[in-house]
């Protein structure tokens, strides 16, 4: 190193004289920006190298993790992958439990609704005949159950059990070509014979070329089979087609529609009535009744009735307001005159009342008598109210009567109308 | 007005040419002589200002010293010395004066300086090359967008080496005899 100093020695100087005058120099010179230059000559000196260094480093860096580490990555990645496939099997047993625990309530709903006796069971397997539709249940002989009875789901029938062990049973579907099936129509009841085909879709025979079924309509349970009770859903029409005698409908069966794992054993069977309409599972929303309707719609009397009861209830009034009680009479007593008009009766309370218009008497309205209560229908609400402008008042006597002092609170308008 | 031997201008190597030796008040006292005059006289004749006497003083004791160090040294001081009373920031005259005194010696090392046209011619172009550097220096670090006067510099110049010349005469009798 000295003797390069010693040889390079002037050109050695030169260089430092000038680099120290070109830091003088830099130290009092600025640029456009007001930079003093030594401060741009360093920067611009520095950030290169520095860049350069960084790069290197980044690249050192990446090199070792990119590489280096690559078997720790393959590992971790291999240990992930295990884990995804470990989460992706909980979650399909997990969705698996939630099907079967929705499945598990409705059965437990219908079960609980149903007026027929039910035992849950489990498919537990299928039958070995490639063209046979059996499943095997977990139920057997030793839970009551016996050859002959229905199996079905919520959302309709399934199959009937054809054997009994100990400890299963074997269950016929209604797809297999030897179930049958009595059936009716929901909206025409007509009636007809349910046979498997071995597909999907079962037919319904004996029905008559000249009855109405048209797709779209549902089948129900007719209870002549002695094994389904009546009321059962059984399926929808998907076609018809007119032959003769009988014509040809394919009914797509509901009670597989959601699979076939849970099902329930009929142990006693009731017969329920065919509803009148689909019992769908939506709830329908019926609007409140508008405000007229529904103070028009409080009954003041029973408006059921037949025409002898309002004949009846005429005679009634016509009788008490003669004094006479029918029933009580010795034979050959003078009997009520019947030819009086009968007097006013609350038989058009209700509607008077619902109308805004002031009552009008008696004698230019229908006489209209009193309806006995229906079943189950409420009591008819007071009608001597003093507020009600169609309250009834006392009968007019009698021809030769004395006639008895109004009340001085009953407005004109109500008077009895044989005033 | 020759001092050379034999009219031989190149000299055959280092130590065959004496470096001349001078006192210390004269290493001192001419440089300041000719700051002096390159500040002052010009005040009173303006075209004294052409006249570039630090750079002169400069190029005649690297090229009788014979030393490159003592060459760029003088060079730097004089022009550290000259920016200091000028506008420029300091550093400007000095690098390009350190240049000249390191290249005048280098010169002197190889050439018989004792020549007279050689000093005509030395000093003719250590001028232009000191007025060329400095304007791209003022260019390259202070970015002053000057235009560079080629033939008013080849004139000037012309007119520096004559002065030059004659300065180089007057301080030859500065030097001590070996």
């Amino acid at each position: 190193m000295e003797s390069f100093l010693n040889r390079y020695r002037n050109i050695t100087v030169l260089l430092l004289v000038i680099f120290a005058q070109l830091v003088l120099l830099a130290v009092q010179v600025r640029n456009d920006q007001d930079v003093r230059m030594i401060r741009v000559w360093t920067v611009t000196a520095v950030t290169p190298m520095a860049r350069v260094i960084e790069w290197m480093r980044g690249s050192s860096i990446g090199f070792v993790r990119d590489y280096i580490m690559l078997r720790d990555t393959h590992d971790e990645n291999r240990r992930l992958q295990s884990e995804v496939d470990q989460l992706k099997l909980e979650n399909n047993f997990l969705k698996n439990e939630l099907n079967t625990a929705e499945r598990g309530k409705a059965l437990a709903v219908f079960q609980e609704h149903t007026p027929s006796k039910a035992l849950a069971a489990n498919v537990i397997g299928t039958g070995a005949g490639t063209n046979s539709k059996v499943v095997f249940v977990d139920r057997g002989s030793t839970a009551g159950v016996e050859r002959g009875m229905a199996v079905v789901t919520p959302d309709g029938i399934v199959g009937t059990i054809i054997e009994s062990y100990p400890t299963a049973s074997e269950v016929l579907l209604i797809t297999d070509p030897d179930f049958a099936a009595g059936v009716v129509t929901q909206k025409t009841q007509v009636r007809g014979t349910l046979k498997g085909q071995g597909t999907p879709l079962c037919k319904v025979d004996y029905v008559p070329f000249e009855e109405k079924v048209s797709v779209g309509d549902w089948f129900y349970t007719s209870g002549d089979d002695r094994v389904f009770p009546r009321g059962f859903p059984v399926g929808q029409v998907k076609a018809v087609r007119s032959a003769q005698p009988f014509k040809e409908i394919l009914v797509e069966p509901s009670g597989m529609h959601r699979g076939l794992e849970d099902v329930l054993i009929l142990i006693e069977t009731v017969h329920q009535t065919v509803p009148n309409e689909q019992t769908a599972s939506q709830p329908i929303y019926i609007a409140p009744a508008p405000p007229d309707a529904a103070a028009a719609a409080q009954p003041t009397q029973p408006v059921t009735g037949t025409e002898a009861d309002r004949m009846r209830a005429q005679y009634k009034a016509i009788g008490d307001a003669q004094g006479h009680k029918f029933g009580e009479g010795a034979p050959g007593s003078k009997p009520p005159d019947f030819n009086l008009k009968p007097p006013a009766i609350t038989g058009n309370q209700g509607a008077v009342a619902a109308s805004p218009e002031p009552a009008k008497p008696l004698a230019q309205s229908p006489t209209v008598p009193p309806r006995p209560p229906a079943v189950g229908t409420r009591p008819p609400a007071p009608v001597s109210k003093p507020s009600d402008p169609a309250v009834a008042k006392p009968l007019a006597p009698a021809p030769g009567a004395t006639p008895q002092p109004e009340p001085p609170d009953v407005p004109v308008s109500e008077r009895p109308h044989n005033e | 007005m020759s001092y050379s031997d034999g009219g031989r201008i190149l000299l055959s190597g280092q130590h065959e040419g004496q470096a001349s030796r001078f006192r210390g008040w004269v290493l001192l006292a001419v440089p300041l002589l000719a700051i002096l005059f390159q500040v002052y006289v010009p005040l009173f004749f303006r075209f004294m200002s052409y006249l570039e006497m630090p750079l002169l003083v400069v190029v005649y004791f690297a090229l009788l010293r014979r030393s490159q160090i003592s060459g760029l040294l003088i060079g730097a001081l004089v022009g550290l010395a000259q920016d200091s009373l000028s506008k420029n920031p300091l550093g400007m005259f000095g690098i390009v004066k350190t240049l000249v005194g390191y290249f005048a010696a280098s010169v002197g090392v190889r050439l018989d300086v004792d020549n007279g046209l050689l000093r005509l011619f030395l000093a003719y172009f250590f001028f232009v090359f000191h007025q060329f550097f400095h304007w791209v220096m003022a260019r390259a670090l202070l970015g002053q967008q000057l235009t560079f006067e080629l033939q008013q510099t080849l004139i000037l110049g012309l007119l520096n080496a004559a002065v030059g010349v004659a300065l180089f005469h007057f301080l030859d009798k500065l030097r001590e005899s070996a």
